[in-house]
């Protein structure tokens, strides 16, 4: 896991993505291998993600989408028929 | 009952041999548990609620007896002419000397075929494997594509998105519409799996369609749909129908779901669950970092110890004790020193002040002026009749000189 250095890039994450982060970064802190500077930078990286997890489970909307609705499909249907 | 020769056979009562009759008819197990199939005739409906009716068909005619509790239960709308399959036992109506059908469940004539047809498929396809639990593949902990195949208007699909929508917004939702009953569906449901497989590369499929009769849910039963999902590269859960109904495309899938809804909820955490999930992470993170810096700390505090004990400090601190003893004992010998001066001093003090004028005159002697004050030193430089002032250590007196006798004039 290699922490960086702008948050910024934690918005875009899935929450897959930044939650699996966060276990890694628990892990890696939890093993205690790391300097103390890796480690505060970690720690406020982690912190990050889970607010950014939290967030997503708050504010996610499911997105939905038809299969029939995209003309790709429509032909599909018809060489299925 | 052996009979004696002598007497006529002994006749029973109707009563008794209705009974018997009873007995006979309501102890054959077969009698206990069957399915007769025939047309309804002579239907009625007292307002008891039970049911009576005619099974008939070409030669010969059952009565049958439906109670209220089971009437309320049926799912066959019942009417004269209506073929149909009854399930229930024989029994014996002692009054009327009748047998009668006990009926606790009727289905459409032809659902006992339909059935037969279900058994022997499900053998065929069991026998090939397709059921077999080590093809069942895990669903995943958290799709984040989830794909449903069902009908685009049926409650089914509403319960699933508002099941979806509370547990795991996060997902993104592909819905492949299709039939599902009627002579299409089973075509129609093939085509939505292989579509969505190939258009929109799920995480899971849900295939599901609300409760309905055995026919509704045919299609589901269908062998291209149950190859179909066999064949899908992407996990199925089934949910048809209610928590009774099971079909061959449950069989075949990956996870059974009792209901559409059972099935959005097996296929997605909670959200609830995930958030304490993250809020656990969270916890560790904190802890993690605390020990951490503990740690830190206390190789700091051990460091710092060492330190201390090696440091020139302890030395300086050592030489400055020796340096403060040497200071107070210099302040010491001065003090002493400037005592004994002091001591010096005043003894000198002391016999500079025996030696002053006023010292002397305590001791007794005195001094002799004349008035003008000059000091009488010789006895010759008074005559008698001299008036003198004499001074003693604590004042004057003023004297005359009455007489002189005679001296020798010194020198001086």
């Amino acid at each position: 896991m290699k922490p960086q250095n702008h948050p910024d890039d934690i918005q875009s994450l899935s929450y897959e993505q930044a939650f699996a982060e966060l276990e890694a970064i628990v892990a890696g802190l939890e093993a205690n291998q790391k300097s103390l500077d890796e480690a505060l930078v970690l720690f406020e990286r982690g912190q990050a993600l889970a607010a950014h997890c939290a967030a997503l489970l708050d504010r996610a909307e499911l997105r939905i989408r038809q299969l029939g609705e995209t003309s790709a499909l429509t032909s599909e249907n018809g060489e299925d028929d | 009952m052996k009979q004696l020769p002598l007497f006529q056979p002994p006749s029973i009562t109707v009563a008794d041999l209705t009974r018997y009759l009873r007995d006979l008819l309501e102890g054959d197990e077969l009698l206990r548990d069957l399915w007769v199939q025939g047309e309804i005739s002579n239907l009625s409906r007292p307002t008891s609620g039970h049911l009576y009716f005619t099974l008939k068909d070409s030669s010969a005619a059952l009565r049958c007896v439906v109670w209220r509790s089971t009437a309320a239960r049926l799912r066959v709308t019942m009417q004269n002419g209506l073929a149909v399959e009854a399930h229930g036992s024989i029994g014996v109506y002692e009054r009327d000397g009748q047998y009668q059908l006990y009926v606790d469940a009727v289905r459409p004539a032809g659902e006992g075929q339909l059935f037969q047809e279900f058994m022997r498929l499900k053998a065929r396809l069991e026998a090939e494997g397709l059921f077999d639990e080590e093809r069942k593949r895990p669903v995943p902990a958290r799709p984040q594509r989830i794909g449903i195949v069902t009908s685009p208007t049926g409650a089914a699909l509403q319960d699933m998105l508002n099941t979806l929508r509370q547990r795991y917004p996060l997902a993104e939702v592909i819905v492949a519409p299709c039939a599902v009953q009627g002579d299409d569906a089973p075509l129609e449901i093939v085509a939505a799996l292989m579509s969505l497989c190939r258009l929109a590369e799920p995480d899971v499929i849900l295939l599901a369609r609300g409760g309905g009769s055995l026919e509704d849910l045919w299609a589901f039963n269908d062998e291209r749909v149950v190859r179909a999902i066999a064949a899908s590269p992407v996990p199925v859960i089934t949910g048809v129908g209610h928590e009774t109904d099971f079909t061959l495309a449950d069989f075949a899938s990956d996870l059974r779901a009792p209901t559409p809804t059972g099935a959005a909820v097996l296929a997605t955490p909670n959200r609830a669950d995930l958030m304490v999930e993250v809020l656990g992470l969270q916890e560790r993170l904190r802890d993690a970092l605390t020990l951490h810096l503990n740690r830190r700390r206390q190789d700091l505090d051990f460091a710092l110890h060492r330190l201390e004990r090696a440091s020139p400090l302890l030395r300086i601190r050592s030489e400055r004790q020796r340096l403060d003893g040497l200071q107070e004992r210099a302040r010491r010998a001065v003090r002493q020193a400037l005592a004994l001066q002091r001591a010096h001093w005043q003894a000198r003090v002391n016999r500079l002040q025996a030696l002053s004028p006023a010292a002397i005159l305590r001791r007794g002697f005195a001094l002799v002026e004349r008035p003008d004050g000059s000091l009488v030193r010789s006895a010759a430089q008074v005559q008698p009749g001299d008036a003198v002032d004499i001074r003693l250590w604590d004042g004057h007196v003023a004297a005359r000189i009455e007489d002189r006798p005679p001296f020798k004039e010194s020198s001086a």
